[in-house]
């Protein structure tokens, strides 16, 4: 009898009533809350694809959604810090302040690279803790789904057993398709491309591609005439076979470097929902690698 | 802060011990401002005609070189509990002016937070934002005339946000009321209150926008300027009563698919309505007293559009409306006329025009060249031109909405 009230209500209730309120801060991590908490979770994705992820607002929108989030799921590493602080402490949520339980940054749990060993805003907007881009090395990915199923059950203790066979059975596959995409990805082993922002490296350095350089004359400053003049002469000297940028980049500059150096110019998802094809981590790593080897082959 | 949290959490891992003690720093960050102005009027006989002298720093920038405030900004969590913010400024006249220094609470729950200190007011929408981060060098004339530029007050403030998904805040502050339009006193409780409430959301992922309303009171006691009557002879005039404003504002934000990087737009405007009433004090020698009332308002709409990376360019429009003005000295015949309330009874809508263009080479620094037309004062123009610098050291900022 019991267990046929439970049914009805969960019938009723929906996502809406979910027994977590998760506020993910880019997509990545809206997918991999979903995807580890089923209907247990309703998630809230702030931020898009084609948003810089460096460049986001405090929006009034996402204060009111932080008002009632259980868990705050976010990259860390200061990718965030323009504006995730002020939405934090408008949110007059105590639940999801930093140090609580109700808030997790993936760069926790993850293994960084780039990480400078000097930090001087001469050298652009450098993050002090390393590069904070790291959901495309999928050893990562990984790491922080283990992190997080393992905070999920302990703020939703009653679940934790959907968390953790959720996160069992995604572990399972995405082991079977890291081993896939390392397999399709061999021939752009010692790739040399050229890049927007250092926001592709924990792939570029997963697949053992090269960088030849970067659109930004240093980190977050965007192209300018000279730097992309002063790239072409870098090009004739090394030659690249691409030049990638992620969706939510100003197509113009890679688009004119690709035509005068006549190399391909490759929009790369980056995250979930930058391409049609990248409709969740899978589809992001698919479409990825799908894309790079149309490019160059 | 968070971000201090953040940085050096993260910091410590690669660098184990030599930073163990500084892990616990507060976050600091720098502003240096400064400015080249020309103007066809002196900035030191600056006045708004037609409405009460708020005493705030409210004048043009001076002309030639001159440093502007550069501002300190000290802040970290203090415990789970609590979080605390200093902001400095450092004057040019060599002062040290404390602009915020308040604790905020951050583990009260159910949408609430308090703050107590001196903070800037939630009333309107440019009231809250730091100088440093206005779309213009100066603020509007509304902000002028009945803020004295801004207000930030020493007391509590209540916030509480509503659990729905449109954005829907309330806040209430209590304060002692140590500046316009209020009149510092030694008076026993409250000085100036006030109420907002605050509305936002998404129009699509390429909008935001939010609105409000606000009501501030104050009751001043014995606000009083220098001025001189119709035959230049000095008098003091004070204002007791009550005064209450009420401020609308809005603002909206737009971006090609919510992302800022390459272009975006911004439009924000917010009307001013003040009503005053009690009684006011003229003395030239031998002081007479009489009813006063007035009824005044003013606004401003300003846009500034991003056309390219690095690069915005903003027009801004100024209006007050003198409204009405019932002084009992002058309709009761007591002597003086209407002509000695120089800066109260000249009937006249104060505008100005600005334009802007602002140079951004990181996010760290931005250069500014803005003119403007300032009708501030009866009968004049005032053409004024600046440049003007702002570089932040330090922590990396957040800004509001």
């Amino acid at each position: 009898m019991r267990s046929i009230i439970a049914l009805a209500l969960m019938a009723a209730c929906g996502p809406a009533c979910a027994a977590l309120n998760i506020f993910a801060c880019t997509p990545e991590w809206g997918s991999l809350a979903q995807e580890l908490g089923g209907d247990k979770a309703s998630v809230y994705t702030a931020t898009t694809a084609l948003q810089d992820p460096h460049h986001i607002e405090a929006r009034p929108s996402l204060i009111a959604r932080a008002r009632r989030a259980d868990l705050v799921v976010c990259t860390g590493a200061e990718l965030e810090i323009g504006w995730l602080p002020l939405v934090l402490t408008q949110s007059g949520n105590p639940k999801i302040q930093a140090g609580q339980p109700g808030y997790f940054e993936a760069a926790a749990a993850a293994r960084l690279i780039e990480i400078p060993a000097r930090v001087d805003r001469a050298m652009g907007d450098v993050h002090a803790a390393g590069n904070p881009h790291l959901h495309l090395d999928p050893g990562n990915v990984a790491r922080v789904a283990q992190a997080l199923a393992a905070r999920m059950s302990t703020l939703d203790a009653q679940d934790a057993s959907t968390y953790s066979g959720r996160e069992l059975a995604f572990q399972a596959r995405w082991r079977e398709s890291t081993v896939r995409w390392e397999r399709e990805a061999a021939p752009l082993k010692d790739l040399p491309l050229v890049v927007y922002h250092k926001d592709l490296s924990y792939l570029i350095a997963w697949l053992g591609m090269r960088t030849v350089g970067s659109l930004e004359p240093k980190p977050g400053l965007p192209p300018s005439a000279a730097h992309l003049a002063e790239l072409l002469a870098v090009l004739k000297r090394t030659p690249a076979r691409a030049v990638v940028r992620a969706a939510y980049n100003d197509p113009r500059a890679a688009d004119w470097l690709a035509g005068e150096a006549r190399l391909p110019s490759v929009l790369l998802p980056y995250t979930v929902g930058g391409t049609a094809g990248a409709k969740d981590l899978f589809g992001l790593y698919d479409d990825t690698i799908a894309r790079l080897l149309a490019a160059v082959q | 802060m968070i971000r201090k949290w953040m940085c050096f959490t993260a910091f410590a891992m690669a660098v184990p011990q030599a930073h163990a003690q500084n892990a616990f720093n507060p976050s600091i960050s720098l502003i240096l401002q400064g400015t080249a102005a020309r103007s066809s009027q002196d900035p030191a006989n600056y006045q708004i005609t037609g409405f009460a002298p708020s005493g705030g720093e409210v004048a043009p920038v001076p002309r030639s070189f001159s440093l502007g405030e550069s501002e300190l900004i000290v802040s970290a969590n203090i415990d789970p509990y609590f979080r605390g913010q200093l902001t400095a400024a450092l004057t040019p006249e060599n002062e040290v002016e404390v602009e915020e220094a308040f604790f905020q609470t951050l583990g009260l729950g159910k949408g609430f937070t308090l703050k107590g200190g001196r903070f800037l007011s939630g009333i309107g929408y440019q009231n809250e934002i730091h100088q440093h981060a206005w779309d213009f060098q100066d603020a509007s004339l509304a902000y002028k005339a009945f803020l004295g530029g801004r207000l930030n007050d020493d007391g509590v403030q209540l916030r509480w946000l509503a659990p729905t998904e449109l954005f829907l805040e309330f806040g209430a502050e209590l304060g002692r009321g140590r500046s316009f339009p209020s009149a510092e006193s030694s008076a026993n409780g409250v000085g100036a209150w006030s109420l907002f409430a605050h509305a936002g959301g998404d129009l699509g992922t390429s909008t935001a926008w939010r609105a409000g309303l606000s009501y501030l009171q104050a009751m001043p006691e014995d606000r009083a300027f220098e001025d001189v009557d119709s035959l230049g002879n000095p008098v003091t005039q004070s204002f007791t009563g009550t005064s209450k404003l009420w401020i609308a504002d809005f603002v909206l934000k737009w971006a090609p698919d919510g992302n800022a990087t390459v272009t975006n737009f911004k439009l924000q405007g917010e009307y001013f309505r003040r009503d005053e009433s009690g009684s006011l004090t003229y003395d030239d020698g031998t002081a007479l007293n009489g009813a006063y009332a007035s009824r005044q308002s003013g606004w401003y709409l300003q846009g500034v559009y991003q056309f390219m990376p690095r690069w915005r360019a903003g027009l801004r429009y100024d209006r007050l409306d003198h409204g009405s003005v019932d002084n009992a000295i002058v309709t009761g015949g007591m002597g003086p006329g209407a002509a000695d309330f120089g800066p109260l009874m000249t009937a006249y809508n104060p505008t100005r025009s600005t334009v802007m263009l602002d140079w951004s080479p990181s996010e760290f620094s931005r250069l500014r060249l803005q003119l403007a037309s300032d009708k501030s004062r009866v009968d004049v123009t005032d053409n004024q031109v600046l440049l003007q610098y702002i570089f932040s050291l330090g922590a990396h900022g957040a800004h509001r909405f």
